[in-house]
């Protein structure tokens, strides 16, 4: 008896598995300590989808639990002891072969049907007053254009709560998948072709992203953050966004920030305003546009704090925090640096 | 050609040569299988090794182990070396072995072939991972220009506008030079089911493990050509500057996908298919019956084969292929589940009513069922398009495609060295060892990946050099570190139970009491496998009285019999080849280029000529 109960312990340990996991899948349900998980849906089609996942997941333990039982139960039952019976020499058997056909059949009809309605909810166009957000991959940060507000910021994207939303997404250079879990799945981002993704946000929050295709040696690094906001902040936020920042010429280390930002370098390509557009002084477009940057909440695409010891941390080695980057390590003084700093995070 | 039997005066029973000049040259499809089970044994075990650095370095969040340029050469070379240098290569060391043996022939089609593609395997397997370590020869540093663009090296990340260096050149013609020594043998082992089989050995009474090796073959000689077309645009637009993936230009970064897809979904069942056939030579010989609903199994394999070609598109359905192709391509992906199930279900219904003896064999074999079971489950999950949104390229895929081809093909595999190793080298491998082997994998993959379907839908993206601890994904990774390692031991086990081993007991012709041919023959078998070739009368022809004949077999051919001699061409040829490749490498600048790629053909074409015109004669 005992050693019967032993073998049947040992021989399930997907049992075991199972009771483990459970309270794995409650934790991830409760949201906070999860900010970038798909189970915990904040938007419209993002609970669509998490539907349609969870109806297919009891139906994937069902099997799961059904099959595996009769596998270990069969095992167990018809394990060879001595003198048990012999091996029952069949073939086949027609009608139960039939069924086993039509089960797993009718099952995927069972799945199918609900993904199929939900493909069409989530295929991406929304209605026509839906604010329309360009999406533009870079190696290794996220560009966000608001045609209709005439800005444009980086790694941040804002939008107002309880609007729907179209992004119409592409790449400048390789392919990107722009992905925020608790929004909507993941859209590649590819160059030469625009895709879509449309959601409404429920919820006034910030919510982590990142890319999801392979894109080089930062793919890892190519975070993003959705910050969605009551309609009226997100209007203040637009309304300044859309504004020059004016510089306080009240500050010195500021105006040797931006005389040290407007310097040209040797290389040329080592100059902030060739890569960088800044409202009122340059107009690159290689990186990010730091016209607002001092009202993000943090650079290097969500990889530091936007403060000024991230700030520096940046501007002293930006290989080294980001491998790969395409910005350059630059020969900046101690006293260059204090004063970019100055000058960047004063840009609201 | 040399597998009937021909007068031969100087002995009735060629006696196997020896010596390594003897190993060099042979055309013995038995040497030559383990030729390729120890050297993709080999690639295995580099591959593990690899997967090993990758999941210590993401053991802890933020975790420095590896820079980031290594970690992307490592998860790339990972990929890739178990797809085509582990999993398809040791799949082939069984169909060499296995298929001339169970279908009752004296070796395969084309003996001096079969040579070629193993030094083509191997001498594409070394190119490919001497890129580790050639780094200076291009003035960079050792461990910077392995391939890096990811198994699946998507365009245009893949141009030489976005990847300069020769990384992506090692890949680009290492892929060519590989997909030639899988299209001969596929070639070869279609000709060889087709034509050689034992007299009385119908279609349907070949065993199912060179059934599914069958349908296998098939998929490579069709899938290989796909991929090959979308590598070859992909070396000419990094070599001679063609626009096929450049959007600046006209081209279209989609192309790449539909084409590696196109290969790379049908690719899966070539690794799945062979481990499937060999579970079902296990569970019956261990069950004491007959596989249950034998015509199903195989038909169902065909169906797999067939279907799999329509599938290819549900790894893009990101790419917003718009609702009605996500739709087709959703339900012929969910409806693979039914002959994947139907198998399932057989395979239950052979251990029904049997007497199950769970030796090692068996137990990779039942581990097989199960581990599979999960993969299964999982692929029909983002066989979803919406769900798959939110699962692609997350840990959730990592964990969905592991249990398919490590609890699946893995486990497959190793239950066919457990259950061949006697036939191979005439003595069993040690059953405890065995059994801890299974164990400690069992339990080490387990815990390696099953945390990964939480760490994917928490939110972790694939293909990340690091994570930030905010994720809340840092305890799942801790156990899939250790899970990876405990598989590491079992790893160590299996090599140790190999050479203690060694000095095992004879096994004797049929240590299992199996029912094919292959068991009919002593162990080793002798170089002409049969000393007479019997006549199948039945589909388990050691199980039922009269089913074959003779029964048992002569110990001494009564007939001289002719087995192919040894040449050493094919290995010339496979080198010509290789050459070609460095020749690809150097295209930056063009005389050296083109003098060794020169070179290289007039090799290759010699060494043709060579092989056309040799005298056959052992």
């Amino acid at each position: 008896m005992a050693r019967a109960f032993s073998r049947r312990f040992r021989a399930s340990p997907w049992l075991a598995g199972l009771v483990l996991a459970t309270p794995l899948v409650l934790a991830a349900c409760s949201g906070d300590p999860y900010p970038q998980s798909t189970l915990h849906p904040a938007s419209g089609v993002g609970e669509a989808i998490d539907a349609l996942y969870r109806n297919i997941f009891w139906w994937a333990v069902a099997v799961f639990v059904v099959v595996q039982t009769a596998l270990v139960y069969t095992l167990i039952r018809f394990r060879a002891r001595p003198g048990g019976p012999e091996a029952r020499q069949i073939h086949g058997n027609t009608l139960v072969e039939i069924t086993w056909t039509l089960a797993p059949a009718a099952i995927i009809i069972a799945i199918a049907v609900p993904t199929i309605r939900t493909i069409f909810d989530v295929k991406g166009d929304g209605p026509p007053d839906a604010l329309q957000v360009e999406v533009i991959g870079h190696q290794w940060w996220w560009e966000y254009r608001y045609p209709a507000l005439g800005i444009a910021t980086a790694n941040e994207l804002h939008l107002p709560q309880g609007r729907p939303v179209v992004l119409a997404i592409t790449s400048a250079d390789v392919i990107h998948s722009f992905w925020a879990p608790k929004l909507h799945g993941k859209r590649d981002a590819m160059p030469g072709r625009v895709t879509h993704l449309a959601f409404t946000p429920d919820s006034v929050d910030t919510y982590l992203g990142q890319c999801a295709e392979f894109c080089g040696a930062s793919h890892a690094n190519m975070r993003l953050r959705v910050v969605v906001q009551a309609p009226a902040d997100f209007e203040a936020w637009a309304a300044r966004q859309a504004e020059v920042a004016a510089v306080d010429s009240t500050q010195a280390l500021v105006l040797a920030g931006e005389a040290a930002f407007k310097k040209i370098r040797d290389p040329g390509a080592h100059s902030c305003i060739v890569c960088h557009t800044m409202a009122g002084v340059s107009g690159g477009v290689a990186g990010p546009n730091l016209s607002h940057v001092g009202s993000r909440s943090t650079i290097a695409s969500g990889l530091l704090p936007n403060d000024s010891a991230g700030l520096a941390r940046w501007l002293r080695d930006p290989l080294g925090e980001k491998p790969g980057s395409l910005m350059p390590r630059i020969d900046l003084t101690d006293d260059e640096i204090a004063a970019l700093v100055a000058y960047l995070g004063s840009r609201k | 050609m040399a597998t009937t039997a021909m007068p031969h005066p100087e002995t009735a029973a060629p006696a196997a040569p020896t010596g390594l000049w003897s190993w060099v040259t042979t055309t013995d499809h038995k040497r030559i299988g383990i030729l390729y089970g120890v050297t993709a044994f080999f690639f295995f075990l580099v591959g593990g090794l690899e997967a090993l650095v990758i999941r210590l370095q993401l053991g802890a969040p933020g975790n420095t182990l590896v820079s980031a340029e290594a970690y992307n050469q490592l998860f790339t070379m990972h990929g890739t070396t178990m797809v085509f240098l582990a999993l398809m290569p040791l799949s082939a060391a069984f169909f060499n072995f296995i298929i001339p043996l169970q279908i009752g022939a004296r070796d395969v089609a084309f003996p001096r072939l079969n040579a070629f593609s193993y030094w083509v395997f191997l001498l594409g397997g070394l190119f490919m991972n001497a890129s580790f370590f050639v780094g200076p020869l291009f003035g960079a540093d050792t461990l910077s220009v392995a391939p890096n663009g990811g198994w699946f090296g998507y365009a245009n990340l893949t141009s030489s506008q976005y990847s300069p260096g020769p990384n992506i050149d090692f890949w680009v013609i290492g892929l060519q030079i590989l997909g030639i020594a899988s299209l001969a043998a596929g070639f070869n082992f279609i000709t060889t089911i087709i034509n050689l089989r034992a007299p009385g050995m119908s279609l349907m009474r070949m065993p199912v493990f060179t059934w599914m090796s069958f349908v296998t073959q098939f998929l490579i000689v069709t899938a290989f050509p796909v991929i090959t077309i979308g590598v070859v645009f992909l070396m000419f637009d990094r070599f001679f500057g063609t626009t096929f993936y450049n959007v600046a230009a006209g081209g279209d970064v989609l192309l790449w996908q539909h084409l590696f897809w196109l290969f790379g979904h049908p690719e899966v069942y070539i690794l799945i298919l062979p481990a499937m056939g060999i579970v079902s030579e296990v569970l019956p010989t261990f069950s004491r019956k007959p596989l249950f609903g034998y015509a199903v199994v195989v038909y169902s394999g065909v169906l797999i084969g067939v279907v799999g070609w329509g599938v290819w598109a549900h790894h893009m359905f990101s790419v917003g292929l718009g609702p009605i192709a996500d739709s087709v391509f959703s339900a012929s992906t969910m409806l693979i589940a039914v002959p994947t199930g139907v198998k399932i279900f057989n395979w239950i219904g052979t251990l029904w009513g049997g007497r199950l003896e769970f030796r090692p064999p068996m137990l990779f074999a039942v581990g097989f069922v199960s581990l599979f079971i999960i993969g299964g489950i999982s692929g029909v999950m983002h066989a979803s398009p919406p769900a798959d949104l939110q699962q692609t390229d997350t840990y959730f895929v990592v964990a969905h495609f592991h249990y398919v081809l490590f609890g699946g093909t893995v486990s497959g595999l190793f239950a066919g060295m457990y259950y061949w190793w006697p036939k191979v080298f005439g003595r069993t491998l040690r059953d405890g060892l065995g059994k801890l082997h299974f164990w400690l994998m069992f339990v080490g993959m387990n815990l390696t990946f099953f945390p990964m379907h939480f760490s994917g839908l928490l939110g972790m993206p694939r293909r990340i050099y690091t994570y930030g601890p905010e994720l809340g994904v840092a305890t799942y990774n801790l156990v899939s570190t250790i899970g990876a390692l405990l598989t590491g031991v079992a790893m160590l086990v299996f090599l140790w139970n190999v050479l203690v081993s060694r000095r095992g007991a004879a096994a004797g012709p049929n240590p299992w009491n199996a029912a094919t041919l292959e068991w009919a023959t002593s162990s080793p078998p002798p170089v002409y496998n049969f000393s007479v070739i019997p006549t199948v009368k039945d589909g388990l022809p050691l199980w039922r009285e009269g089913g074959m004949e003779p029964s048992p077999l002569p110990a001494v051919p009564p007939a001289p019999i002719h087995v192919p001699g040894g040449s050493i061409w094919p290995l010339c040829t496979a080198v010509g080849i290789v050459v070609i490749g460095v020749g690809g490498l150097m295209h930056q600048s063009l005389w050296p280029s083109l003098g060794t790629a020169l070179a290289g053909a007039a090799l290759t074409v010699v060494s043709i000529y060579q092989w056309a015109f040799e005298p056959f004669e052992v």
